[in-house]
């Protein structure tokens, strides 16, 4: 049974909960309900109040090619980063658990990546990755013209999902590598007993019993992706070349601060948290299903 | 069905040595429990049998082969686990055939199989469940299943039955024994339960310290402890015992206090001995007795069919188990006394039985 807090008057319980759902409604709920607005309304160039035009907005947002540019290249780095980015910490993960030595100085020293700002880290990867100067450079003195973040769309977006996947592989991997370890341990002799490799015993056991966390992380990912990436393409491409990497998050900074377009970019944000909405949704519907909690 | 050959092993952590060199000899067929206290070494010998942990010194073979080097599956054992180790996210049929999908046993001869060891351990209704849903008992078979549809040359328990409860654990030690009947395969069986190793084992190894201290039938080291530990750790309540020195007319116990008239010993005269004698073979007489120790009943433990009497030996702790009709009373003077031929003798120093009539010294005619 669930141990339950009870209280002898219902008005005590909503003192407790008080101070939760002002934060939540200060800091979400209002931000969120002003955005709706803004996103129904235009604002006038110079004051003076907003005019109501309805789903105005959306209608001029969804006929421009941009935009639908926009989502995909933010779809395409959410796939390629969230997969780039477990797929590497599981492997890690996995090949930590088998050997412990030393295993709490990785811990400490893989969770550093997440604890760096965004823009600082894309800003080491401007360098890291130009190609006049960082490590292609090498490539590019033999296959010159090959790597250019500059001019070529694909290379930036390359980078981009570089230096995210970068930030959060030791972010997964602690959580993968606590995960590989709650596995007791006699459940893997007891599959080494019955004749099941390497290989075989981490697709057997160890792969569906750190399915909840693998779950978890998607989550966190896919949602972050989207978020987390401004910074990043902020300091590393400002959205190019040619809107390559101008990703949702970015476009409604650059439309709302730069392009000075309030309603359009509430619109999209409106449009970019129905997504992450609709996206996680799907998530618990159709992927935890294959879950296993113990 | 395999034989299994244990030569000088070791096994070292960093900086420990937890198991100096063991020898065993292990019959086909033969059910074998190593028994010992927590750290005596006893499942790390089993774990390398088993193949799952390193062997650091001396060998191990299986069938005349030696496994030293050979992965657990190549070894063609099973094991049975304290804790089960059942694979939560499978079924129950899952489970017990997950060795032979590894193995690629088609199917169908997969689901037969399974149904027949199923059947056995009459487990047949619950073959969809997961683990979480079992009992103690019912996880308990699964993972024999589990170990038995391998038809392995060797079936290891790792203390299997320490998780149940006390009126489980004596039905499935009942089960594991006619299973080992019917099924006739080498067993080996860890524990530190003395009546589960005692009811179980063809052949009782006693460990303790990360050595063999005695190897024999459970009849054997009961009537015959190797050793001053086997004696005190084999048997319930414990072999009481007795600080002694060998005197010319028989013994002196407790620092001279006591004085037991033994016929001759064999025993130097002067050499410090421990005294062995059990609860059960002591008989409570009226005090004053003659040749009979006098003592004072500390506490009686009932058990129904009997009862422990604890009694103080001049501050000497001594149990006695009496079956009979006799109910002292706390605080009351009793003697204690027991027949010369139920005495074990062990040296003080090395804690090594003592054989006190030896050949060579002629039996004593009462």
């Amino acid at each position: 049974m669930e141990k339950r807090v009870t209280f002898s008057r219902w008005t005590i319980g909503i003192l407790f909960a008080v101070p939760q759902l002002l934060l939540i409604f200060t800091f979400f709920y209002w931000p969120a309900g002003q955005a709706v607005y803004w996103s129904l309304t235009l604002q006038q160039p110079w004051g003076g109040g907003n005019i109501w035009v309805g789903l105005d907005n959306f209608r001029s947002i969804l006929s421009n090619a941009d935009y639908w540019n926009s989502i995909s290249a933010s779809l395409i780095f959410a796939g390629i980063s969230t997969g780039l980015a477990m797929f590497i910490a599981l492997v890690l993960a996995a090949l930590t658990d088998r050997q412990l030595a030393g295993s709490r100085l990785y811990r400490v020293v893989l969770i550093w990546p997440y604890g760096i700002a965004a823009p600082a880290l894309a800003m080491a990867f401007r360098f890291i990755l130009a190609p006049e100067a960082g490590f292609m450079a090498v490539v590019n003195q033999v296959w010159p013209g090959f790597w250019d973040p500059g001019l070529d769309g694909t290379d930036a977006m390359a980078s981009i999902i570089v230096a995210f996947s970068w930030k959060y592989v030791g972010y997964n991997f602690i959580f993968f590598l606590a995960a590989f370890q709650a596995i007791p341990r006699s459940l893997i002799e007891a599959a080494a007993m019955d004749g099941s490799g390497v290989i075989r015993r981490f697709w057997d056991i160890q792969f569906p019993l750190i399915t909840p966390t693998i779950f978890f992380l998607l989550v966190i990912n896919i949602t972050e992706s989207f978020q987390d990436s401004f910074g990043i393409v902020d300091i590393m491409t400002s959205g190019g070349p040619a809107n390559a990497t101008n990703l949702m998050v970015y476009k409604i900074y650059s439309d709302g601060f730069k392009g000075l377009d309030y309603s359009g970019a509430a619109a999209q944000s409106i449009i970019l948290m129905l997504l992450i909405v609709v996206l996680t949704i799907f998530q618990f519907r159709f992927i935890e299903r294959r879950v296993h909690y113990r | 069905m395999a034989s299994i050959t244990i030569r000088d092993v070791t096994k070292s952590y960093a900086k420990m040595q937890v198991v100096h060199g063991v020898d065993l000899d292990i019959a086909t067929g033969e059910f074998v429990v190593i028994l010992g206290p927590s750290g005596c070494g006893k499942s790390t010998l089993l774990r390398m049998i088993a193949g799952l942990e390193d062997i650091s010194g001396g060998t191990i073979a299986i069938d005349g082969t030696v496994v030293n080097k050979l992965e657990p599956r190549e070894r063609g054992c099973a094991m049975v686990f304290q804790n089960y180790a059942l694979y939560p996210h499978m079924s129950v049929a899952q489970n017990i055939g997950y060795s032979l999908k590894v193995s690629g046993v088609p199917a169908a001869e997969r689901t037969q199989r399974i149904q027949a060891v199923a059947r056995t351990l009459e487990l047949e209704h619950l073959l969809d469940r997961k683990p979480m849903a079992l009992s103690g008992g019912q996880r308990q078979r699964v993972a024999m299943g589990r170990a038995m549809i391998r038809e392995p040359k060797v079936f290891l328990f790792d203390e299997p039955l320490s998780n149940l409860d006390a009126k489980l654990r004596v039905q499935m030690r009942s089960e594991i024994r006619k299973l080992h009947r019917r099924l006739a395969a080498t067993s080996v069986f860890v524990t530190h339960d003395q009546v589960e190793a005692m009811t179980l084992a063809d052949k009782l190894v006693v460990m303790n310290g990360g050595r063999v201290e005695q190897v024999g039938t459970p009849a054997e080291v009961y009537s015959r402890p190797a050793s001053r530990f086997v004696a005190t750790f084999v048997g319930a309540p414990a072999m009481n015992m007795l600080e002694g020195t060998v005197t010319l007319d028989g013994l002196s116990l407790l620092g001279d206090s006591r004085k037991l008239n033994v016929s001759r010993t064999g025993l130097p005269v002067g050499s410090k001995v421990a005294v062995g004698i059990r609860p059960e073979a002591v008989r409570l007489v009226a005090p004053g007795t003659p040749a009979a120790l006098e003592a004072t009943v500390d506490l009686v433990e009932e058990l129904g069919a009997g009862r422990v009497v604890y009694v103080d030996l001049d501050g000497a702790p001594f149990s006695v188990v009496t079956s009979e009709t006799v109910h002292p009373v706390p605080g009351s003077a009793v003697g204690l006394q027991f027949a010369e031929t139920d005495l074990h003798f062990f040296s003080s120093e090395t804690g090594a039985r003592l054989d006190v009539f030896k050949a060579s010294v002629p039996e004593p005619v009462f």
